[in-house]
């Protein structure tokens, strides 16, 4: 149907407010950024420096080290959450289940805590000395982890943070996938006798591929983006060791 | 049988692991200091809940920080729920020119991290004077791409012959919009209601940079202030400070269950 020619304004009324919003806000700081990148600060000014920026930044030993922990945590962190993320959704799944709006309101209910908040709850659970964690570490025979104060266990620290917070949010999103499923494609692999992996390999993963690859997208943005966590959590301590981008 | 066993083992195990860090907060803000610091913290409701909100009190201006939290959410939402289901309705129903732009820009900036734009936005409002504003918060906050997203992958299954119907019927295209589109979409506007609600409610970096004297400061902010305080560090009153921010949304999200899933699986499957 063709629009009047009053009605043709309509989208771009409509579209303004957020338009001016996104232009303000987002794009020109990108742009000034991307500018900034290229000058020095000195004596109140912004002078044009070209590439000097960058070949410090290049030749900072932070940098690698940065550039190496956010790395390290994608390749760790993200995996690791989507697995388990799609091992709960499938178990919450399961036709015998009963309260699976307990289990995946529990699981879910992470994502909704501010960051600051799980930070501080999280930095008091790995408190070297009066942790609760070390403490079932020591109850179990082992020796006490500094959490915070060296590089492997802190960075661990703040895997197991993230995953604490997302998994449930990833969780869901597969749910949604594993509920599109047509359920005659289970009862005929049952009927060709499949088990619980075969069904999940052969039927469950190829269904929800996209899926999958949303929630994996999704959660690389996250890692690559990740500031806050080691911000609160470790500072970017011990000596740089948790530093990201 | 050892199936169910094993899976409601894992299950209840995840469930337990993703609620126990909720209530050692909740537990804590009533047990001293020393008693979180023990080993083993004490791990069962204690008797120090009034005192501690005592010294919270003293030590941070809770009431303030609490309407803060909480005018800067609704207002926000206010303003993010006109935005974005305009925006939505239009780059889901209508075709002209440029839209394909202006929503590849919008998705673009979903993967920009936002720490790109805060020395450029801070610098913004240093120059027009309005570091340390409810506005200077909230502007921002508005360039959101998921909830411009949220909203156009749900009135894409609007029916189009309802919006021809309304159409024949000599509505104008605003009051289509709001007639016909907006009380029809409404399970999508509470889930994007409770979304930009969360987002603000628990928004942190961009406040921390922006708000400036500690009678602006939402809860993300004081609670890390009251964090850095590195003299005495009384965990009793941070975790009792930590409960009373999450307390709203935890309600919030109990109530609202629904839109909340609702919301996430919105933006990720389409039918």
């Amino acid at each position: 149907m063709k629009l009047s020619k009053k009605s043709r304004f309509f989208p771009y009324a409509m579209l303004l407010p957020t338009v001016v919003i996104f232009a303000v806000f987002m794009i020109y700081p990108i742009i000034y950024s991307f500018y900034l990148s290229f000058t020095e600060f000195s004596g109140g000014t912004y002078n044009f420096v070209g590439l000097q920026n960058y070949i410090e930044l290049f030749k900072d030993p932070v940098f690698y080290k940065a550039l190496f922990n956010t790395f390290f945590y994608l390749i760790i962190q993200v995996p690791v959450m989507i697995g388990l993320a799609l091992l709960l959704a499938v178990l919450i799944e399961q036709k015998f289940i009963r309260g699976r709006g307990f289990f995946r309101m529990s699981t879910f209910l992470p994502t909704i805590t501010s960051l600051v908040a799980y930070a501080l709850i999280f930095k008091v659970l790995f408190n070297t000395d009066h942790g609760l964690i070390n403490y079932l570490v020591e109850f179990f025979g082992g020796e006490k982890i500094q959490w915070i104060y060296s590089a492997w266990p802190a960075r661990a620290s703040i895997i197991i943070s993230i995953t604490w917070r997302w998994v449930g949010y990833n969780m869901v999103i597969l749910l949604a996938g594993i509920q599109a499923i047509p359920t005659d494609l289970y009862e005929s692999a049952s009927l060709d006798g499949a088990n619980f992996w075969q069904k999940l390999r052969y039927v469950t993963i190829p269904s929800i591929k996209p899926v999958i690859l949303f929630t994996t997208i999704t959660s690389t943005i996250g890692t690559l983006q990740l500031f806050d966590e080691p911000y609160i959590l470790t500072q970017g301590g011990p000596n740089y060791a948790t530093i990201t981008l | 049988m050892i199936k169910k066993i094993c899976v409601y083992f894992l299950l209840i195990l995840a469930a337990f692991l993703s609620l126990f860090p909720f209530y050692f907060m909740f537990v804590s803000g009533t047990n001293s200091n020393q008693a979180i610091l023990a080993a083993p913290p004490r791990l069962i409701p204690g008797d120090m809940l009034a005192q501690n909100f005592s010294v919270l009190v003293e030590k941070m201006d809770i009431f303030r920080v609490a309407f803060n939290t909480l005018f800067l959410s609704v207002v926000f939402v206010l303003l993010a729920v006109i935005l974005f289901s305009s925006a939505g309705y239009v780059l889901a129903k209508y075709e002209f020119k440029g839209k394909g732009i202006i929503f590849g820009f919008i998705m673009v900036s979903m993967m920009i991290p936002a720490q790109v734009m805060y020395v450029p936005l801070f610098q913004m409002f240093v120059s027009a004077g309005m570091t340390n504003t409810y506005a200077a918060v909230i502007l921002p906050s508005l360039a959101n791409a998921f909830g411009i997203f949220l909203m156009r992958q749900n009135m894409m299954n609007f029916p189009t012959a309802l919006i021809e119907a309304a159409r024949i019927d000599g509505y104008t295209e605003f009051q289509i919009f709001t007639h016909i589109v907006l009380p029809n979409v409404k399970p999508a506007l509470s889930a994007l209601v409770i979304y930009m609600f969360t987002t603000m409610w628990n928004n942190f970096m961009w406040p921390l940079i922006v708000l400036e004297t500690k009678d602006m400061y939402n809860f993300p902010v004081a609670l890390a202030v009251l964090d850095g305080n590195p003299t005495n560090k009384d965990f009793a009153v941070i975790l009792l400070a930590t409960s009373i921010a999450t307390l709203p949304i935890l309600f919030i999200f109990m109530v609202f269950q629904k839109q909340f899933v609702a919301g996430v699986m919105g933006g990720a499957v389409k039918e």
